[in-house]
C-alpha cells in the first residue's frame, strides 16, 4: 500500500494485502464501501473473541498530513543556496528556558520513547546506538531505563509516566532530561499496555508487578492532576535534580491550544506535540482510529500558540506522528516546530516489516508492510518481543547502524528543501514557504491552496 | 545561606525564611555518597513550601518545623525526613529506602508509587494514600481517605483508623492491614485470612512506626487477582 493512495481503506479500519483471490475476482461482484471486508473481518473478528482489538503501529487511515502540502522552493524574489557549498545548518538546542544543561543536537530528529517491554532490550540499545553516531537524543518508554540504553545513548531523555514503573532518582540524575507524559497521539487519555506473555522476568522486576499478567497501566498520574499541581511536579523534579535538565512535557494531539498554553505556564522547557498518527505498542484500534487531532493542524495550533505567549524558539516545540522522511522533517519545521521525532520510522529502518521475514510473518497471520502486533510479543524481526530466541535474530550494531543511516537520509532531504527555499538553517524554513493541495490541508497548515490566495478560516475568509 | 552551626557541627539550622529552597536542597544533596558533613539539619519556617528535602541520597536526619507543601521528601533515599507539622499532596511520592515521618495529617497520593522505606503519617491521610505502591511500606495512626492503595503493586499499607470507599482498587499484591471500617473495596479487592504471618508483619511494622496499637486487630486485604489476564466476562468490573 503506497502512503499516498489508501484507496479501499476506510477510515478506521485495518488495511489488508491484495490476495490471489482479490484479482481472481470476478467483475461485477461490488464490495460495499461502509461494509468492506476489512469492516466485515472486524465485526467477525469481535463476534468470535469478544474483546477489542488490541495491536500496535499508529492511525491506518487517510488522515490530513505532511503530503498535502508543497514547498514553493526558489524563485526570482528568493535565490536558493548551492546545494553542496553553502551550509545548511541543522543543530537545535532544547531546554534553553530553565534548564543549566540544555540538549545540543546535531540534527533536528529525535527518537521518541518507546518502552523496554514494548520492545527487547537490543532494540532499545540500538536505538540509542544510532541516535549516538548522528548527534541526536533517544528517550526511555514506560518501563524505564535500562543500562544498556543509558551506556549507548549520549543523549537519553527519561520520561516520567503515569505508571512510574521503574522510575527512581538515580535514573533521575543520569538522563540528560525528563520528559513528564500527559499523553501520547495514538492514545490521548490512555494508559499503558503491555499484555501477559510480554511480561518476562527483567520486565516483571523492572516494574514491580507479578510475571505474566495483563498490564493495567494508569492513564492518570497518580501524585498531580491539572496543570497547578504539573507546575508544581515540574519544581519538584528540578529540585531533585538540582536544575541542570530540561524538562519536556509531552501531549498527544487534542486540546493543542490549551495544552501548549498551560504547560508553558507550568514551566516545561519543551514541549512535545504527538498527533494522532503517532505510533503504539499497544492500544485499542478503536481508540488509536478515533481520538486525536492530526499532526498537521497540531504543529501549526502548537507553535502559533507558542508565537502568540511569545515563547516561540524559546520554550521548543518537537512534533511527532507520522514522520516519515525529509520531507515531513521539513515541513513541521516550517510550520514552527523546532524538531521532529520519530517511532514507527526508526522501528522501520531497524528491520520491522522487512520482506526478509515475509515467510514467518505468514505463519503469525500477517504480511510484511502489515505487521502491527507489537502488543503479541512474536515479532520476527525481533524488535517488539520479549522473547530471547527471537531478540536474538536482532543485532543491535547493525541495527544501530540502520537507524543512523535512516536518520542521515532525513536530515539531508531535510537540507535539500531548505537550500532550495535559500535557507542556510533548517530552522528558516517558514509557513511562507508552502502551499497546500488539499482546502483541509490550507486550513489546517493555515497555507494557502496552491495556486491561490485562500486560506480557509482566515482573515474572516469562508 | 543562613546557616546557623558550623560546617562541622552534628546539626545545621536553615531557616527558610532567609534560604531559598533551592539552596537547601543543594546543601543536602550535596552529602550524598557520604560525604563531608553534618548528619543532622533543622529546617525552621518551611510555611507549606514545596519540594522540601527531596531527591535526598544521604545518611542524614532532617526535621521540619512545620507544614509542609507538595512532594516533600520526594523519591527520597537512605534519609530520615521527619515533619512536624502537616504535608500537603504527595509527601514521600516514590519513597526508595529510608523513612518519612508526620506527626499532623497528610493530603492526597501520600507515599505514591513508593519503592521501599517506610512513611508514617501519625495523623489522617487523604483519599489515595499508597496509589501505584510500588514496595513502600505506608503506616497510618489515623484513617485513609477514598481510592487508598489504588493500584497498589507491593509494599504494606497499615491503617490504625478507617479506610474510605474503593479501598484498594485494581490492586496487584500489596498487602493492606486495617483496623477500623472499610467504607467500600474496590473492583478485585478482597478481605483475606489474617494468619499468624500477617500479625507479625503488623507488628513489626506498628514497633517501626513507634506507633502502640495491638497487630491482632488488624484485618487483611488484598488482590482477588480476578483482573490478572483479561477476560471479557469481568468487563462490569472496569
Ligand atoms: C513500539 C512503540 C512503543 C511506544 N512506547 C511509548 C512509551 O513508552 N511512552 C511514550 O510516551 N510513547 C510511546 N510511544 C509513542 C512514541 O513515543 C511516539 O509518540 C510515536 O511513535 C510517534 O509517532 P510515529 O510512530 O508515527 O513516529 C511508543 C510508540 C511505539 C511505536
Amino acid at each position: 500500500m503506497s502512503i499516498e493512495d489508501n484507496s479501499g481503506v476506510r477510515p478506521g479500519v485495518r488495511p489488508r494485502g491484495m490476495s490471489d483471490a482479490d484479482r481472481e475476482r470476478p467483475w461485477g461482484l461490488r464490495e460495499s464501501y461502509l461494509f468492506d471486508r476489512n469492516v466485515i473481518a472486524e465485526i467477525q473478528r469481535a463476534a468470535r473473541e469478544g474483546i477489542y482489538d488490541i495491536r500496535g503501529f499508529g492511525a491506518k487511515r487517510r488522515l490530513p498530513h505532511f503530503d498535502d502540502l508543497l514547498f514553493l522552493g526558489a524563485s526570482v524574489s528568493r535565490y536558493p543556496l548551492e546545494g553542496y557549498r553553502e551550509k545548511c545548518a541543522t543543530d537545535v538546542v532544547l531546554g534553553t528556558r530553565f534548564a543549566k544543561k540544555p540538549l545540543e543536537l546535531k540534527i533536528p530528529v529525535t527518537i521518541a520513547g518507546m518502552s523496554f517491554g514494548a520492545l527487547s532490550a537490543p532494540a532499545k540499545e540500538a536505538l540509542g546506538r544510532g541516535a549516538t553516531e548522528v548527534g541526536t537524543s533517544t528517550t526511555t518508554g514506560d518501563g524505564g531505563m535500562t543500562n544498556e540504553e543509558r551506556e549507548h545513548s549520549k543523549t537519553l531523555v527519561y520520561q516520567l509516566l503515569p505508571s512510574r514503573y521503574g522510575m527512581n532518582p538515580d535514573d533521575l540524575r543520569r538522563a540528560d532530561a525528563i520528559e513528564v507524559v500527559v499523553g501520547q497521539g495514538a492514545k490521548p487519555g490512555g494508559g499503558g499496555m503491555l499484555l501477559g506473555h510480554k511480561i518476562s522476568d527483567r520486565v516483571a522486576e523492572m516494574r514491580s508487578l507479578p510475571k505474566g499478567i495483563d498490564q493495567r497501566s494508569a492513564s492518570r498520574h497518580p501524585d498531580w492532576t491539572g496543570p497547578d499541581d504539573l507546575e508544581i511536579k515540574i519544581q519538584e523534579l528540578r529540585e531533585i535534580t538540582d536544575w541542570e535538565k530540561p524538562i519536556f512535557v509531552k501531549v498527544g494531539a487534542t486540546r493543542t491550544y490549551y495544552d501548549v498554553q498551560l504547560a508553558v505556564k507550568a514551566g516545561a522547557d519543551v514541549i512535545v506535540v504527538d498527533g494522532m498518527q503517532g505510533g503504539t505498542a499497544a492500544t485499542q484500534d478503536v481508540f488509536i482510529e478515533h481520538v486525536g487531532i492530526p499532526t498537521l493542524p497540531a504543529t501549526r495550533i502548537a507553535a502559533d500558540t507558542l508565537q502568540e505567549l511569545g515563547m516561540h524558539r524559546k520554550v521548543q516545540l518537537i512534533v511527532s506522528g507520522g514522520i516519515r522522511g525529509g520531507a515531513d522533517v521539513a515541513k513541521a519545521l516550517a510550520l514552527g516546530a523546532d524538531a521532529v521525532s520519530i517511532g514507527t520510522a526508526a522501528l522501520i529502518a531497524m528491520g520491522d516489516n522487512s520482506p526478509e521475514y515475509e515467510e514467518q510473518y505468514r505463519k503469525i497471520g500477517s504480511s510484511a508492510g502489515f505487521y502491527d502486533d507489537y502488543q503479541a510479543g512474536r515479532d520476527p524481526a525481533g524488535i517488539s518481543t520479549q522473547d530471547d530466541e527471537l531478540a536474538a535474530r536482532f543485532d543491535p550494531v547493525v541495527g544501530g547502524h540502520k537507524v543512523a543511516n535512516y536518520l542521515r537520509v532525513l536530515t539531508l532531504e531535510a537540507q535539500t528543501l531548505a537550500r532550495a527555499c535559500g535557507k542556510s538553517h533548517v530552522h528558516n524554513l517558514e509557513p511562507e514557504d508552502l502551499v497546500a493541495l488539499t482546502v483541509e490541508a490550507a486550513a489546517m497548515a493555515k497555507v494557502p491552496l496552491a495556486g491561490t490566495d485562500w486560506i480557509p478560516g482566515s482573515n474572516g475568509s469562508l | 545561606m543562613a546557616v546557623v552551626a558550623s560546617e562541622t557541627a552534628e546539626l545545621e539550622v536553615v531557616d527558610l525564611s532567609t534560604t531559598s529552597v533551592r539552596e537547601l536542597n543543594q546543601r543536602l544533596h550535596h552529602l550524598a555518597g557520604g560525604a563531608p558533613g553534618p548528619r543532622g539539619f533543622r529546617i525552621l519556617n518551611p510555611s507549606g513550601a514545596h519540594a522540601l528535602a527531596c531527591g535526598l541520597d544521604a545518611e542524614i536526619d532532617v526535621e521540619i518545623e512545620g507544614h509542609v507543601g507538595y512532594y516533600c521528601a520526594g523519591m527520597n533515599k537512605l534519609a530520615t525526613v521527619r515533619v512536624h507539622g502537616n504535608a500537603s499532596t504527595g509527601i514521600a511520592e516514590n519513597l526508595m529506602s529510608g523513612r518519612v515521618v508526620v506527626e499532623g495529617n497528610v493530603s492526597q497520593s501520600a507515599g505514591a508509587t513508593g519503592r521501599g522505606g517506610l512513611l508514617v503519617v501519625r495523623g489522617d491521610a487523604s483519599s489515595r494514600c499508597g496509589i501505584s505502591m510500588k514496595g513502600i511500606d505506608i503506616v497510618v495512626g489515623g484513617s485513609v481517605g477514598h481510592m487508598s492503595a489504588f493500584m497498589a503493586q507491593t509494599g504494606c499499607l497499615v491503617v490504625c483508623g478507617d479506610a474510605g470507599d474503593a479501598l484498594g482498587d485494581s490492586i496487584y499484591e500489596a498487602r493492606l492491614y486495617i483496623r477500623g471500617s472499610v467504607a467500600g473495596l474496590g473492583a478485585d479487592c478482597i478481605e483475606k485470612e489474617m494468619r499468624e504471618e500477617h500479625v507479625t508483619q503488623v507488628a513489626g511494622l506498628l514497633e517501626a512506626s513507634g506507633i502502640d496499637a495491638d497487630a491482632s486487630d488488624f484485618r487483611r486485604y488484598g488482590s482477588a487477582r480476578q483482573l490478572y489476564n483479561f477476560k471479557i466476562d469481568n468487563a462490569g468490573a472496569y
